[in-house]
């Protein structure tokens, strides 16, 4: 359906974009969109390349998407971004967190990690990149960098007027409220 | 209330909502979570069973005692389990009994692809398929009515993308329902050859009940648009079929797919021009149309490979091709690894390095077959590490061939098929050697209890099998018990097994690194950069937290390492050490 937006949220196993898509997903569903979301559980899990999907409209169908029709992809690491680039829609927007984690073939001598990977995306489609570890551990704790990040995405997809606060407040500690807030700010403001 | 839930959340909410109360499975990806988000109600006793057969037996006995019970799976697990799930279509039930079977088209966690459809037609027991998260429950009350009304089973087929796929869910009530009257009756269950002959008549019977009743079911429903496409399809199929040709074709949506409803689909057929069956994996309902005579297309459009998806069911309907940006760069492979610290790298490193042969079995030990360990020969179903090693063993023997064989096994897969493979070595005088892997989880899965662990599904602490002392008891005089952390005590033992002509088992114990109930190892290791001759040794670990860096430097990554010391064991110049 041509109204109904799709994300996708892309990393390494265990780097933990399940709390970024919960709160996206809580937000939407708030909103009063019907939402679909699918992730891949088990063996890719080990470390491995994992993906997350979101679609959002007034009714949605598939919840998965081909390639060529991602309104927005949001890549924790470098590689993952150009694993997944083939799915982004031709006027897409990628938001790239500046991170570099090699895999095994790497790591072993089998392959090399490829160099000018954002030079080369950025040339292609529009990119918002930063590193998203550097603006949470300067906000004071590392892990609030998918927040970062999600706040980053919200921009790029003119979400950002839903009562975003509200949503990560329910969902974080409480402890790490203003944290989260502060961090999805920052996000905003990046990708501004 | 309206929750965005996945497809197995929302069978667990229809277990609870449509009165069960008797709920076994043995974890399988994509099924897993079914169990797990049961086991939170009070009001259902839900449990792991140690594999698939005694789950669908144990609720099997619970539909006979009167309750409404359910078992679940992923699809390799109802080969296990389809010994009981045949004859339960001949003897019925008494309160309603769901199988619940997960298949994973795309293979995202299996070691097949098979496609469970057939199981329906095969033990002639009804089907149902929802297509989102809502279905999902409303489904389990369905097939709970259906159940008890034609004294039957009643398969629930998902799939990996209706299983882990998140969609609105309309929450409501729990329906209570009184338990119903036990009384024995042997004519209907107890399957000797008399019994089962009569049950064999009316279960024919009851399938042509079943048929008329698909026929006027609302699970299977027409959905007008334009007719000149008129597409058959079921499950996840369904939504991308809708995704992509929208109102520009009509749709034949099957929620009950055995037995499928004839007179529907000739209706259907008659007032499309052409007839498109959409759906993932065999021409299950391609080929029941072609046997209705009905003219369609369907595999000569869709690949029977592999999991379908918005794009392929367009290229497949409209020959469309997506437009995509193209890349300059390629990304090197991600394959999935054992986690930093796991207790399994260890023994594959030292047995990658001995002239053997390695059956190899179902878990996270599986990666062992992966690069740099490469110490796995085979990995078929789970149990088959002990009895194939077996195989090995006697067929090297009998032909004059001098090679040891190892087997390598999980816990939870020991107990699970692991246990009868070595009654047949010790009883039929084997001798390759068992090596268990006691992790003390099913971690593979994502960390459900076991029969070896000591709690419970629900969490409550319970009696912890023995594996030296089952090893024992079934044999094996020659039973090591060895921390999988310490590779001299590894090694030693494996030497022992390479030397042995008896039948051998070798326990590996050390805890998941990712179990935080039990003591992990404390500390980071650190490699002292002035020491290090850059030999590579310890990357032959496969360590995800050791790498050369842009300089060529081997580094241990800080964050990463969970201070397992397996790198400070090989390293040969003590370039290594822990720092807290
Ligand atoms: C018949 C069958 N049931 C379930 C599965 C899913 N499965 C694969 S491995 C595994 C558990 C492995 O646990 P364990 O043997 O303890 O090894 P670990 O992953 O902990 O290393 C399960 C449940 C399967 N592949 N086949």
């Amino acid at each position: 359906m041509s109204d109904t937006k799709s994300i996708l949220l892309v990393g390494v196993g265990g780097q933990g974009t399940i709390l970024a898509s919960r709160v996206l997903t809580k937000g939407l569903v708030a909103a009063g969109y019907d939402v679909k979301m699918s992730e891949i559980h088990g063996m890719s899990q080990r470390g491995g390349s994992v993906s997350t999907q979101i679609r959002f409209g007034e009714k949605v169908y598939s919840p998965i998407i081909g390639r060529g029709t991602a309104d927005a992809i949001v890549a924790f690491e470098q590689m993952e971004a150009l694993r997944y680039t083939d799915f982004l829609k031709t006027d897409g927007m990628m938001v790239i967190n500046d991170y570099k984690q090699p895999s095994l073939p790497i790591m072993i001598g089998d392959a090399e990690y490829p160099d000018g990977i954002i030079d080369e995306l950025s040339s292609k489609v529009k990119t918002v990149v930063f590193d998203a570890a550097d603006v949470a551990n300067n906000l004071g704790n590392l892990k609030v960098q998918n927040i970062v990040l999600l706040g980053a995405l919200i921009k790029v997809m003119g979400l950002d007027n839903l009562d975003w606060e509200a949503i990560i407040s329910r969902e974080v500690p409480a402890k790490f409220k203003d944290m989260n807030i502060e961090a999805y700010h920052k996000g905003l403001e990046l990708a501004s | 209330m309206k929750e965005l839930l996945t497809g197995n959340e929302a069978v667990a909410r229809g277990a609870y909502e449509y009165g069960i109360t008797i709920a076994a499975a043995y974890p399988g990806t994509p099924s897993t979570e079914i169990l797990e988000n049961i086991a939170p109600y009070d009001e259902i006793y839900a449990e792991w069973s140690p594999n698939e057969k005694v789950a669908l037996e144990v609720a099997l006995g619970a539909a006979f005692a009167g309750a409404r019970s359910l078992a679940a799976m992923k699809h390799v697990g109802l080969n296990v389990a389809a010994d009981p799930m045949f004859t339960s279509a001949y003897t019925g039930v008494n309160g309603a009994f769901i199988i619940m079977t997960a298949d994973d088209p795309g293979m995202h966690s299996s070691q097949d692809e098979q496609d469970n459809r057939y199981y329906a037609k095969f033990a002639k027991i009804p089907m149902l398929e929802p297509s989102d998260s809502q279905e999902c429950k409303e489904f389990v009350g369905e097939a709970v009515r259906i159940s008890e009304e034609f004294d039957t089973p009643v398969i629930l087929r998902l799939t990996t993308r209706i299983s882990h796929s998140k969609s609105l869910v309309e929450l409501g009530e729990r329906e209570s329902v009184p338990m119903k009257s036990y009384k024995r009756n042997a004519p209907k269950y107890v399957t000797i050859p008399g019994n089962s002959k009569v049950l064999r008549v009316k279960l024919e019977d009851r399938l042509k009940k079943l048929k008329e009743y698909s026929e006027k079911s609302p699970l299977n429903r027409i959905e007008w648009g334009d007719k000149k496409i008129g597409i058959v399809t079921s499950s996840v199929s369904y939504q991308y079929a809708r995704e992509v040709m929208g109102d520009s074709a009509s749709y034949l949506k099957l929620g009950m797919t055995y037995p499928l409803p004839d007179e529907l689909i000739k209706e259907f057929a008659s007032q499309v021009e052409e007839v498109y069956v959409v759906e993932e994996l065999e021409p299950y309902l391609e080929e029941h149309l072609k046997a209705l005579g009905i003219k369609c297309h369907g595999k000569d459009l869709i690949p029977i490979v592999g999991e379908l998806n918005p794009e392929i069911v367009a290229k497949g309907l409209l020959g469309k091709e997506p437009e995509t940006i193209k890349v300059s760069i390629k990304p090197a492979a991600r394959p999935p690894l054992m986690c930093p610290g796991c207790p399994h790298r260890g023994v594959f490193f030292v047995l990658s390095n001995k002239d053997a042969v390695v059956t190899g079995d179902i878990g996270c030990y599986t990666l062992g077959s992966q690069e740099p360990l490469s110490a796995m020969d085979t990995t078929i179903c789970m149990g088959a590490s002990v009895s194939n090693g077996h195989g090995f063993q006697k067929a090297f023997e009998k032909n004059g061939i001098n090679k040891k064989v190892f087997s390598v096994i999980g816990d939870s897969t020991f107990f699970h098929s692991g246990m009868t493979g070595l009654l047949d070595i010790a009883y039929n005088k084997g001798n390759s050697t068992l090596i268990i892997l006691d992790n003390r989880i099913t971690a593979m899965t994502g960390q459900q209890e076991n029969p070896g662990t000591g709690y419970t599904l629900k969490g409550e602490p319970t009696f912890q099998a023995d594996l030296a002392k089952i090893c024992n008891a079934m044999g094996i005089e020659k039973v090591r018990e060895v921390n999988s952390l310490d590779l001299e005590q590894v090694e030693a033992a494996i030497d022992e097994a390479m030397n042995t002509t008896d039948p051998m088992v070798i326990i590996a114990k050390a805890p998941c690194a990712l179990l935080k109930r039990e003591k992990q190892p404390e500390g980071k290791s650190r490699i002292d950069v002035d020491i290090c001759l850059q030999c590579g040794l310890c990357l032959q670990l496969g360590c995800p937290a050791i790498y050369r860096d842009e300089n060529d430097n081997i580094i241990i990554d800080e964050y990463q390492c969970n201070g397992c010391t397996l790198c400070q064991q090989v390293c040969e110049f003590d370039a290594i050490e822990t720092i807290m």
